[in-house]
């Protein structure tokens, strides 16, 4: 603002104007997402702090100040905990060899070659899939009697594997679910990142004899490091956030319990679905907001782990 | 205007309509009871039900005589219609004009007198005579007598079986000498263990111990609550009972271990995969939906342990309905004895009104779905014995809780005594 005043005004009131419009329009221009962040955003958030604090229960009329109740009785319920580990247990299964598969796979449609485009469009065809859809045809493909999964593996000789009983078993298939949608996604990122990348580099690389993963090894994932840095904590803020699948598949694999237990042992209840649980089957507000809470300084907590870890990855060609 | 205070003004003004926008979306919802429309009006009606009811052809025979109704029917899976009625209720929008509740659900909701109509308004309190009255009490609101919801079917208990399978397992099959196979469940269960020893190729006895369960407490004189609301799973020596015999199934190995209402349930009943299920008046219905290629081959016979309810539903205005009256008069029609006895016959869901039970018309019918069995009969005996059980505000979600723990054992997760354990610390935390 300060290089503006060398336009010196010809006239005191278009002066006026044009300095209010310097100085004002960019704010005018943001305003609309910040008061919908607002409304939709930052109230929220504060609202459910306000109510975390009370004893809230939607059909109830009255609700009492309990202080940091909820937090205290939240620390001690072992079934928060055990949706903290299913939680971070499905993230890292998902998204570490997620992010992997997309950078190879991008790697590989990074260089000419026929169909580009259709290639390209078909890694994102999984992503605009409905969520419900995919749950739905994987867990039957999970399936424990009649699925194709337990059918192929039958072909050496394994047992019927009841993947949505078993705590492991139903991260993997979760997992599998999570990476089927997104990996894609990220590869057209990290694509992206690579096309800005200079060709002299690799021409120079390939002079001096290095192979293809050397080169994506020495040159592609250094000159794209911001790019997985913001996949890394996109990705994780993302499964933090799991819900859809579990819940999903809760209801179509016959596995049984309640449909937002995450199975009768909660062996796949996520953070997410916890709070739903609480919140809205059990229309314990209070609680919940506590949980939610809870919940987002976890998200914050790994996504800054996950974001020193990255940004330690070496940066341009040293 | 010149440039620069267009510039100017477009993003303000955007940004204030948004706003408004935004602001206004949330004010639309409200809006209050309107009473009696004005006669030749047109009213929509909402029906919003968890499940086929069969209501379909009585709409339409309904709307003949009243020219003026339309009636539109919203479905949702069990579960989320009676949670998404609670979110309704709480914020005062979106509920329909008439709500189904089912008998798990039914005490939650009489605890809110305030957010329904009294049907006797509308004149509804002269249907109590028709009603058995454990059906129309359960309708009424806690204190105050309020008459918040209608009846329209009880589940009496029956058990059904596959014919072919007992067949293949040197069984009997005729529905006499099958009952007589078990008057208690200690001989339901030792007549599993028969069948598999026969070891019949991809059939287990029983699809899961959920709904045995359920049903086994159901026939007991008090159940997961006592007459001052309390919950007394820890201390009712029946529901212990239950549990130990449920837990027997598994370790028996009879179970399929298949989730009651699930996707691979339902493929089970097409595949054959577990030759009994009890049978609930309305689990008839959903049978012959499932297993459509299996005609002839299920039929039905009395249960073990005596008579009991599973399930039922009440019909119920909410207060923010605009038309009470004529949700009124639409469940008073819904539920009339003609109408409940025509549902029968289609749905299998069956009437909760006892002048029926003695009908020939009811007395005599057969289905031949299950091989001509006088499903008619066998229900009204079900539903003459039936002793009712007073059911709790949480009974839902006690329920959710104990078949956690017994898919926990099913599962070989927990042994039964370890999975009880973890039930009482659960039930605790129900408040």
């Amino acid at each position: 603002m300060s290089a503006l005043p060398l336009a010196v005004p010809r006239r005191r009131g278009r002066g006026v104007r044009h300095t209010l419009d310097v100085r004002v329009s960019p704010y005018a221009y943001v305003a609309p997402f910040f008061l919908l962040f607002c409304a939709f955003g930052l109230f929220p958030l504060v609202y459910t702090a306000w109510v975390s604090l009370h004893e809230w229960t939607l059909l109830e009329e009255e609700q009492t100040f309990v202080g940091l109740d909820n937090f205290a009785t939240l620390l001690t319920d072992g079934y928060f905990w055990n949706a903290a580990f299913n939680t971070l247990s499905i993230g890292v299964l998902s998204t570490a060899p997620q992010l992997l598969l997309a950078i190879w796979l991008a790697h590989l449609l990074n260089r000419p070659m026929r169909f580009q485009t259709l290639f390209r469009v078909s890694l994102l065809l999984p992503n605009v899939t409905s969520v419900v859809a995919v749950v739905v045809i994987f867990s039957q493909l999970f399936g424990r009697d009649y699925g194709v999964i337990n059918w192929v593996l039958s072909w050496f000789g394994a047992g019927a594997i009841d993947w949505a009983a078993g705590t492991a078993t139903s991260h993997v298939a979760l997992s599998t679910m999570i990476m089927w949608r997104w990996t894609g996604y990220n590869a057209l990122i990290f694509l992206a990142a690579m096309q800005a990348v200079p060709k002299e580099l690799y021409e120079a690389a390939t002079l001096d004899g290095a192979s293809s993963f050397t080169q994506l090894r020495r040159i592609t994932v250094p000159m794209i490091r911001p790019t997985i840095v913001f996949v890394v904590i996109v990705s994780t803020i993302g499964a933090m956030q799991i819900i859809a699948e579990p819940l999903l598949f809760g209801a179509s694999s016959g596995v049984g319990g309640g449909a937002v237990s995450g199975g009768p042992d909660r062996q796949y209840q996520t953070l997410a679905l916890f709070v739903y649980e609480q919140g809205f089957t059990k229309f314990d507000f209070g609680y919940a907001s506590a949980a939610s809470w809870l919940m987002f300084l976890a998200v914050v907590l790994v996504a800054g782990i996950n974001f020193l870890l990255t940004r330690r990855l070496k940066g341009g060609l040293g | 205007m010149t440039p620069r205070i267009r510039r100017l003004a477009v993003p303000v003004l955007t940004a204030s309509l948004l706003t408004l926008a935004a602001a206004c979306g949330g004010a639309g919802g409200g809006g209050g009871a309107d009473t009696a429309a004005k006669p030749g009006e047109k009213i929509k009606l909402t029906v919003g039900l968890f499940g086929d009811f069969g209501f379909k052809p009585l709409y339409e025979e309904y709307k003949k005589t009243h020219p003026n109704i339309e009636i539109a029917e919203n479905v949702t899976q069990f579960n989320d219609h009676h949670n998404n009625l609670v979110k309704r209720l709480a914020t005062n929008a979106g509920a329909a004009d008439v709500e189904a509740v089912e008998v798990g659900y039914i005490s939650t909701f009489t605890a809110q007198p305030a957010r329904f109509h009294d049907l006797r308004q509308f004149g509804l309190d002269k249907r109590q005579g028709d009603y058995l009255d454990w059906k129309w009490q359960q309708g009424l609101s806690k204190q105050g007598g309020q008459l918040l919801g209608l009846g329209t079917d009880v589940g009496g208990l029956a058990m059904c079986y596959r014919k072919d399978l007992f067949e293949k397992a040197g069984l009997p099959t005729d529905r006499d000498e099958v009952a007589e196979l078990w008057p208690t469940w200690e001989q339901y269960i030792e007549t599993g263990k028969k069948f598999a020893a026969a070891d019949v190729a991809g059939a287990k006895f029983v699809d899961s111990p959920g709904e045995i369960f359920r049903a086994m407490v159901n026939q007991a004189p008090t159940g997961l609550y006592d007459q001052q609301d309390n919950i007394i799973v820890a201390s009712n020596p029946d529901v212990k009972k239950a549990w130990d015999l449920s837990n027997r199934l598994t370790s028996e190995k009879l179970t399929a271990k298949l989730a009651a209402f699930s996707p691979p349930w339902n493929t089970g009943f097409a595949k054959g995969a577990f030759a009994t299920i009890i049978c609930p008046a309305w689990m008839t219905g959903y049978i012959q939906e499932q297993a459509k290629d299996a005609a002839g081959k299920w039929d039905i016979a009395t249960v073990p342990g005596g008579s009991g309810n599973s399930g039922g539903s009440h019909l119920m205005v909410p207060k923010q309905s605009k038309h009470p009256k004529e949700a009124a008069e639409l469940i008073d029609f819904l539920t009339s004895k003609e109408n409940q006895a025509k549902v029968f016959k289609e749905e299998g869901t069956f009437p909760s009104i006892p002048a029926l039970y003695d009908d020939p018309s009811i007395q005599n019918f057969t289905k031949p779905f299950f091989g001509d069995a006088p499903i008619g009969k066998i229900y009204s005996e079900a539903a003459k014995a039936l002793k009712p059980q007073h059911l709790g505000p949480k009974e839902a979600e006690v329920r959710v809780v104990i078949g956690d723990g017994l898919g926990r054992v099913e599962q070989g997760k927990q042994t039964p005594d370890q999975a009880w354990a973890q039930v009482l610390e659960d039930v605790k935390k129900i408040k």
